[in-house]
């Protein structure tokens, strides 16, 4: 297929529409038995007429048609550690670094140090967890945010939005990075020794899980971590919300003990 | 830009071979068959080609079920870091097999276990169960990609994170279990599939991108997309993300492109609002974008393109049969001439590399001259006419296109006939007289008709040219007698 030398000099230049000669149409034109009718085609989706791009473009996805790929080896590096400070995490390819750093290190909280997957469950985090405003608001309104990405619902409780994310966005029961604040129990405490590990979300929930075959081990509970109250008064920073969880929980306790009394 | 791919895939020159040689023929015609029946389903394997270390060897075992369970429990419970990584590795590799797929999801717990881990604060841990997950999302069995179901929202979840070899990671294996299973299509969508992909667009990761252009694609390729799927990609903030992503300049990521051009046609045929993409301006940059494959293709011989080329031309083709397309005035969005220029340029492409696709780019010729005075006379101007002839000979398909672009242009009258006569156009149109194929005839037939009623000096040459002879031939034809008839008449009147 030979094409005008002209034709790469008309790309190269700028835009621009051809002048249209004068259109003149004949109703004989379109007499029978002739049918021509001059109109722009539609393919639909399973149109047959897709059949060999479709191909085509199944055959790229399988690889079948591509070149040796040299998907370059991950690059080995002399072994540093991490750091971040009470991380000391080992490394030899970066790689494995980035997302350890991503994952462990990113989001971050500043208050607790709890990591999580995205910036949105961090924010939601924080404001639920260390947010004094959020507590006092959330007696009076809907707070809690739906986690799902795109929904604007707010609920009274994280129970509501638990149920809603259950019901509506067919997320599970357990999910992972929503788990309510609870009430700090004394006797857990934070594991040693684990140099720089994070709980996303709150406790590890690993250990709970059973595989068919086999029990937990007693060895597994460093895993599983809870804050102690003790160790937030250890922490340089202590926030106004903290002051008031523990005012709150002893005077929720001072009223049971009324109560009961009665 | 276009000589170096950057991402995982680059494709090679489409060899003569899948069409020409036998076993490739054959591999040809049993996808063809799979597509007519709707069952062509592409998933892509991210497989790590890195050689393993401590000496594994090359292929991996199918594991049994005890087996599987201690890799799990290694993995859950060992005291080492290593180690537990390596558990999962063996499970990974275990799990290339469909056999112990099978044997992964009989097995009661395992999935929550291995959900356990995806979701654990050991960031190589949770790499290496994201691994095994992919791996299962290969399966083509849809009990498998069902048995994924717990791990859905965490994989959606990661998405919005900042691990972009993770991401990718979920990227691929999300699309690969919705194409597999319309269970899991039923939850990803109220899970919020469509939010998080937006979001994820903004990465600035061209692997990423392109990762999630291929979810993307398969998402749009579901059986319900229509009515489930593209309204609600398309009230999102996708489809400008998705035009910007293919329009020209040093941005552009062919990968990507070719990705999301796809995405785009799947939308685009589908027909649910196509006059909202026009709107976001997919005209032009579509158009734009078809000037740059244009002149890549002058300049690289970079097969891949074609890739690219291809849902390019099915989207503008589709797009130009949109009545939004004329604004107001009645004037055609797309008016460059440099369109017509760049398409010719595409078809002699196509004709030297890829034939099957000559097709795709004559539909957009047609969708482009029906119309339009204007690009019909560009065809005349720019010395198109006989180029568009030289492909008459590749198929009865290919013959049948040229000819009704031809009849685009004679059809809007004397003007336009004059400048097809004389020429190239009647001997070839004997030509194509003599071809048995009845839609062949039959269009040559209607431009005849045409060319004799604007250019009746043309009438002589063809009597001159044994015509008369070559009408004969179809005069017992159903489908062509009266046409025949008709234009027997007219020669031998005029």
């Amino acid at each position: 297929m030979q094409l005008p030398p002209a034709l790469c000099a008309r790309l190269a230049a700028g835009p621009g529409a051809a002048e249209p000669l004068p259109v003149e149409r004949d109703p004989a034109a379109g007499a029978a038995p002739f049918h021509f009718v001059a109109r722009p085609v539609r393919f639909p989706r399973e149109h047959q007429f897709f059949e060999d791009g479709d191909v085509q473009r199944h055959l790229y996805l399988q690889d079948v048609i591509m070149q040796v790929a040299d998907v370059p080896e991950k690059p080995r590096v002399p072994a540093f550690a991490c750091q971040v400070a009470g991380c000391c995490q080992v490394f030899d390819a970066l790689d494995d670094y980035e997302h350890h750093y991503h994952t462990l290190h990113g989001n971050v909280c500043s208050f607790c140090k709890r990591a999580f997957p995205s910036g949105h469950l961090l924010d939601a985090h924080i404001l639920e967890w260390h947010d004094s405003l959020f507590q006092i608001l959330s007696e009076r309104q809907d707070m809690y945010q739906c986690l799902v990405e795109g929904c604007t619902e707010k609920f009274k409780t994280s129970r509501d939005r638990k149920d809603h994310m259950v019901r509506m966005h067919l997320y599970p029961a357990d999910f992972r990075f929503d788990k309510p604040k609870k009430s700090r129990s004394p006797a857990s405490a934070e594991a040693p020794g684990d140099s720089g590990e994070r709980s996303e979300g709150e406790a590890m929930e690993i250990c709970s899980e059973p595989v068919a075959a086999s029990p937990a081990p007693a060895g597994e509970r460093r895993i599983c971590r809870h804050r102690s109250v003790s160790e937030l008064f250890l922490k340089p920073v202590l926030n106004m919300c903290s002051v008031l969880r523990i005012l709150g929980c002893t005077w929720a306790a001072a009223l049971l003990i009324l109560n009961s009394e009665r | 830009m276009w000589s170096r791919r950057q991402g995982r895939l680059r494709p090679t020159v489409w060899s003569a071979g899948v069409y020409g040689g036998s076993e490739p023929r054959v591999l040809g015609c049993a996808l063809r068959k799979a597509r007519r029946e709707q069952q062509l389903v592409s998933k892509r394997l991210l497989r790590d080609d890195a050689p393993e270390e401590a000496g594994e060897g090359c292929v991996a075992a199918i594991l049994g079920e005890t087996e599987v369970q201690q890799f799990l429990r290694q993995a859950q419970q060992g005291t080492e870091e290593k180690e537990r990584e390596g558990a999962l590795v063996s499970l990974r590799r275990g799990l290339q097999h469909p056999e112990t797929q099978q044997t992964f999801i009989r097995l009661e717990g395992s999935m929550r276990t291995l959900v356990g881990l995806l979701t654990s604060n050991q960031a190589l841990l949770q790499l290496e169960a994201a691994r095994c997950l992919h791996e299962l999302s290969h399966s083509e069995q849809s009990t498998v990609a069902e048995a994924c179901l717990p791990a859905t929202s965490y994989l959606l979840t990661y998405l919005s994170g900042h691990s972009s070899d993770f991401i990718e990671l979920c990227l691929y294996t999300l699309g690969n279990l919705i194409v597999e299973s319309e269970a899991v299509r039923r939850q990803l969508l109220p899970q919020g599939i469509v939010p998080a992909l937006a979001a994820c667009i903004q990465s600035p990761h061209v692997a990423v991108l392109e990762a999630l252009g291929y979810a993307l694609s398969q998402l749009l390729q579901a059986e319900e997309a229509p009515e489930k799927i593209i309204p609600s990609i398309l009230a999102s903030t996708l489809p400008q993300h998705m035009l910007q992503m293919l329009q020209p300049g040093p941005k552009l990521n062919p990968g990507v492109a070719v990705e999301f051009a796809w995405c785009l046609h799947y939308i685009i045929c589908s027909q649910v609002s196509n006059p909202l993409l026009i709107g976001h301006g997919a005209l032009s940059t579509l158009g734009l974008l078809l000037l740059d494959l244009a002149g890549a293709v002058q300049k690289t011989e970079d097969a891949g393109l074609e890739l690219l080329a291809c849902p390019v031309l099915r989207c503008l083709s589709n797009l130009l049969t949109e009545a939004a397309v004329e604004t107001v005035g009645g004037q055609m969005q797309l008016r460059d001439e440099r369109v017509v220029a760049a398409l010719f340029i595409l078809l002699q492409f196509f004709f030297q590399k890829q034939p099957s696709l000559l097709p795709e780019g004559l539909w957009l010729l047609n969708n482009l001259t029906a119309n339009s005075p204007s690009f019909c006379t560009s065809l005349l101007s720019l010395d198109l006419i006989e180029p568009l002839l030289q492909l008459l000979p590749v198929s009865n398909v290919v013959s049948v296109m040229v000819l009704t672009v031809l009849c685009n242009i004679a059809e809007k009258g004397p003007a336009y006939c004059q400048r097809l006569w004389p020429g190239p156009l009647l001997p070839a149109l004997l030509h194509t007289l003599a071809f048995s194929d009845t839609e062949v005839v039959g269009q040559s037939l209607e431009l005849l008709h045409l060319l004799f009623l604007y250019q009746p000096e043309a009438v002589q040459v063809f009597l001159q040219q044994s015509g008369l002879q070559a009408l004969e031939r179809h005069q017992e034809e159903a489908q062509l007698q009266d046409r025949v008839y008709a234009l027997q008449q007219t020669a031998l009147q005029g």
